[in-house]
């Protein structure tokens, strides 16, 4: 047996696939710079009304990233997260109305609380696993909006009415409507919010999540406090969908409970589900699916629009059962290996 | 010959397992598939029981080409795997673990069986994840004699277990060689397998070094140091 | 004093509901390891059947029967024509599948039959059980059914080749295989009998919460949280579970004053948290201990 050399501070590089001679990392850079290019040409050449609807799929998108780096990345199955979405849109709304602070701030504070909220309901949760924390974030997705209509909080929150808020303007007097202000403004956001998960995913930390999924108990014998990292993910992951809540209360301007029932936790979830589970990109796809399927669905047959949006469901399932993302890495290996 | 193996090539997902693969199993003959870890051992086993069909090849049992057939159809053709992992339902009791495999028409009923293993005898009632690593390897014996095998595999019988243990099992093994069973054993323990096997494979990443009687390599100074560690 | 008992009592009668949606849950669970959020749905649209066949002229029990018998193949036509296809894709994929069987089974039953509230007869008569001014006869014959049941599937299960076969399957496919057995066939099996079963449910519910397509939602939801506080690998435990959610449900709406009619299934479900939160398998259910 040979011996190898003393090992080289260089890591050893695995091989880069490529697809048309151009490596896959340049073919990622160049998609992305597209569909920068194409958000960024969207408000200039459609109607309001769409350019309101692209900006909700966004805010769905970055809502089910949330829930991707809590149940995608880190194994922990959330049927809960309209809750987080709630609470961040109601801290927005509070903070808008009743206290008259600037919008912009809002998303911080929304991100503040619903990581602590997030944080706090991850404690218990680690005692619980899959089909348990189901159940268990479930009754979160249920407990929340009847909170909120509750006497008790009726005075802040607006009880069964909610509240009303005030869009805003373009800033500093720029040529943009209010639709299109916003759809910046969550664009704006979304890139922050997505680059974010991206860094966070590839360092440490997102190994280590990863880690604590795939078998927590390797990654606590290799030194990791899987407790730790579950709440700290559980609030990073309700921060985000906070946020999106938050930025949802903004651009639609009225929260009331009956937006925030459960449909929305499972609609997140289909969206997780069909966009590619443990995939960034694929959220997007999620996002766009749950806000334009059903009406699609609705359009093919009034009475029959559930059964229309099951069967499509099912249908996605079938053909791509590990969502959009399986879908994309299928076609990817494929057109590396014709290449060769 | 009861089965035959013939060039077998086997995955999982994209990994190349086992290539081109033959060996014979004659009747009422022991035949031992020796090899290191990772060899594609197990691998073949599952092939032949029909877990992991083989993508290329012909795996013919009295004849008749079984490869891709379903494993419970091959089950009741008269092929009996006992995995490596033993396959024991944890929280079935060790009757209902027998229960489960009882055949009418089976050459060994559950009394005989019984009989044969008195520890199992008495621990009917425990569940078998409470069974000791030994018994578990009993009973996943017993259970597959249930099913009235022509053929019999055996994937590792004495991994995991006590010396003293390891030896009550070779003597199952022995006696059902005596009674004219057919069997496929692999071992790591290769001094034990070729003790008790007619012939021998040896096989390294998936492809047959070489094959003969079993006193024929376990003689073979070589063969013995480079592959079969003493 | 009276008032508790009154309220227990109460509670129990509803319990009887939950119990038996909990049992139907834990009927599937074992069958398939896997919860069936449709579940509800299967059961309404059971009973939608049911009182269709009902409004055909067809006598009660009979149409029971034929209800029970459509439900099972139902379950098994489910099982092999939505659920084989993804039988390898991840866990998350089969919950949207189940979510889709809901949205399905939802909208088609408003569909055929419209969403207006319909009553369905009660096989055992309107008025109170043994006179007494505790429970009603339609209560006490729920309570009775769930219970023989309850006793049926425990013989089925532990006493037949049959049950041993699908509890294998659901355990241990592989070596289930090995040993003869057709899983595939086990699994469609089980969702036949969770089907029959959840029917039964559904026939024994509607009369109390009157019949429309929406009615199993938040029954399913007590019906998991009394089958997960019971267990869900213990059948009894499930049925205990549905009882104790009931009780709670009916208690905490009575005796704590924050709590209005909107709050009751949220403290009901906070309790059902609380009660994980001490015991993650439930109270009679089997701790999963994975090796190492």
């Amino acid at each position: 047996m040979t011996m190898h050399g003393p090992a080289t501070a260089k890591a050893v590089q695995a091989p880069v696939g490529e697809i048309g001679g151009i490596p896959l990392p340049t073919w990622r850079w160049i998609l992305i710079g597209g569909g920068l290019v194409i958000l960024a040409v969207i408000p200039f050449v459609t109607k309001n009304f769409y350019i309101f609807q692209i900006t909700l799929a966004l805010i769905y998108a970055i809502a089910i990233l949330g829930l991707n780096l809590l149940t995608g990345f880190n194994g922990q199955f959330s049927l809960g997260h309209s809750a987080f979405y709630a609470i961040g849109a109601y801290t927005a709304a509070i903070m808008m109305e009743n206290m008259g602070i600037h919008y912009a701030w809002t998303l911080p504070a929304a991100a503040i609380v619903c990581f602590v909220f997030g944080f706090l309901f991850g404690l218990p949760a680690l005692r619980l696993e899959g089909i348990y924390l189901a159940l268990a974030t479930f009754a979160l997705a249920i407990a929340i909006p009847q909170v909120l209509k509750s006497s008790v909080v009726e005075h802040w929150t607006g009880g069964v009415q909610g509240i009303v808020i005030i869009k805003p303007d373009a800033p500093f007097g720029l040529p943009l409507n209010s639709d299109q202000w916003l759809y910046l403004f969550t664009v704006l956001t979304a890139i922050v919010m997505y680059v974010c998960a991206a860094n966070l995913v590839k360092s440490r930390t997102g190994r280590a999540l990863i880690a604590i999924r795939d078998h927590p108990v390797a990654a606590s014998a290799m030194g990791i406090n899987v407790s730790l990292y579950k709440s700290l993910t559980f609030g990073v992951s309700a921060l985000y969908t906070g946020v999106a809540g938050a930025l949802g209360a903004i651009a639609i301007a009225f929260v009331a409970p009956d937006s925030f029932t459960f449909s929305l936790a499972v609609a997140l979830f289909v969206g997780l589900v069909v966009g590619g589970v443990a995939s960034i990109p694929g959220t997007i796809v999620g996002g766009f699916f749950v806000l334009f399927v059903p009406n699609i669905a609705e359009h093919f047959s009034k009475g029959l629009a559930g059964a229309v949006y099951g069967i499509i469901l099912l249908l996605i399932i079938f053909v791509m059962p590990m969502g959009a993302a399986g879908l994309g890495r299928l076609i990817t290996g494929k057109l590396m290996k014709q290449g060769r | 010959m009861i089965l035959q193996v013939d060039k077998v090539d086997a995955y999982y997902g994209i990994g190349h397992i086992l290539h081109g693969l033959s060996l014979n199993v004659g009747e009422s003959e022991v035949v031992a598939l020796l090899g290191r870890n990772g060899a594609g051992k197990t691998t073949t086993m599952r092939c032949i029981a029909g877990l992991t069909p083989p993508r290329r090849g012909e795996i013919r049992y009295k004849g008749r080409n079984i490869a891709g057939v379903s494993p419970h159809r091959v089950s009741r053709m008269g092929i009996a795997l006992v995995p490596e992992t033993r396959g024991i339902f944890s929280y079935l009791s060790c009757y209902e673990n027998l229960a489960i495999a009882r055949r009418p028409e089976s050459r060994w009923q559950l009394e005989a069986v019984l009989e044969r293993f008195p520890r199992l005898k008495e621990r009917l009632t425990h569940k078998g994840r409470e069974l000791s690593g030994g018994e578990q390897q009993m009973l996943a014996i017993a259970r597959a004699l249930l099913t009235g095998p022509e053929l019999l595999l055996l994937d590792e019988p004495s991994q995991g277990l006590a010396p003293l243990v390891v030896s009550a099992v070779m003597d199952t093994i022995r006696g059902l060689r005596a009674e004219r069973v057919s069997m496929l054993l692999v071992e790591q323990n290769a001094n034990l397998a070729l003790d008790l096997a007619d012939h021998a494979y040896l096989i390294e990443t998936g492809r047959l070094v070489t094959k003969g009687p079993a006193r024929q390599l376990r003689d073979d100074e070589n063969i013995r140091r480079s592959y079969l560690g003493y | 004093m009276e008032l508790f008992l009154h309220q227990v009592l109460a509670g129990l009668a509803t319990g009887g509901i939950y119990a038996c949606m909990a049992l139907a849950v834990v009927m599937i669970y074992q069958a398939i390891d896997h919860l069936n959020f449709a579940q509800g749905e299967m059961a309404m649209f059971s009973t939608f059947i049911a009182w269709q066949l009902i409004q055909w002229g067809i006598p009660y029990w009979l149409a029971f029967g034929l209800t029970i018998v459509i439900s099972f193949a139902a379950g098994v036509v489910i099982e092999r024509v939505v659920l084989k296809p993804i039988h390898d894709a991840p866990i998350l994929s089969h919950v949207v599948a189940f979510i889709a069987l809901l949205a399905i089974l939802n909208s088609s039953a408003g569909f055929l039959w419209d969403w207006t509230i319909k009553s369905f007869a009660s096989p055992f008569g309107s008025g109170q059980f043994l006179g007494q001014n505790l429970l009603s006869k339609h209560d006490a014959g729920m309570i009775g059914v769930t219970i023989l049941m309850l006793v049926a599937l425990y013989l089925f299960f532990r006493h037949t080749r049959i049950g041993l076969a699908m509890r294998a399957a659901a355990a241990n496919p592989e070596s289930a295989r090995l040993a003869g057995i057709r899983v595939g066939w086990m699994n469609a099996l089980g969702w036949g009998m969770a089907a029959a079963i959840g029917a039964v449910a559904g026939m024994l519910i509607a009369p109390v919460v009157f019949l429309e397509p929406n009615m199993m939602l938040s029954i399913l939801l007590y019906g998991f949280a009394g089958a997960v506080v019971g267990g869900l690998t213990s059948p009894g435990g499930a049925v205990f579970g549905g009882f104790s959610v009931g009780v709670i449900e009916n208690l905490a709406g009575t005796y704590i004053p924050v709590v209005g009619r909107e709050m009751k299934l949220s403290i009901a479900l906070c309790i059902i948290v609380a009660v994980l939160c001490v015991k993650p398998s439930g109270l009679f259910g089997r701790p999963v201990v994975t090796r190492v």
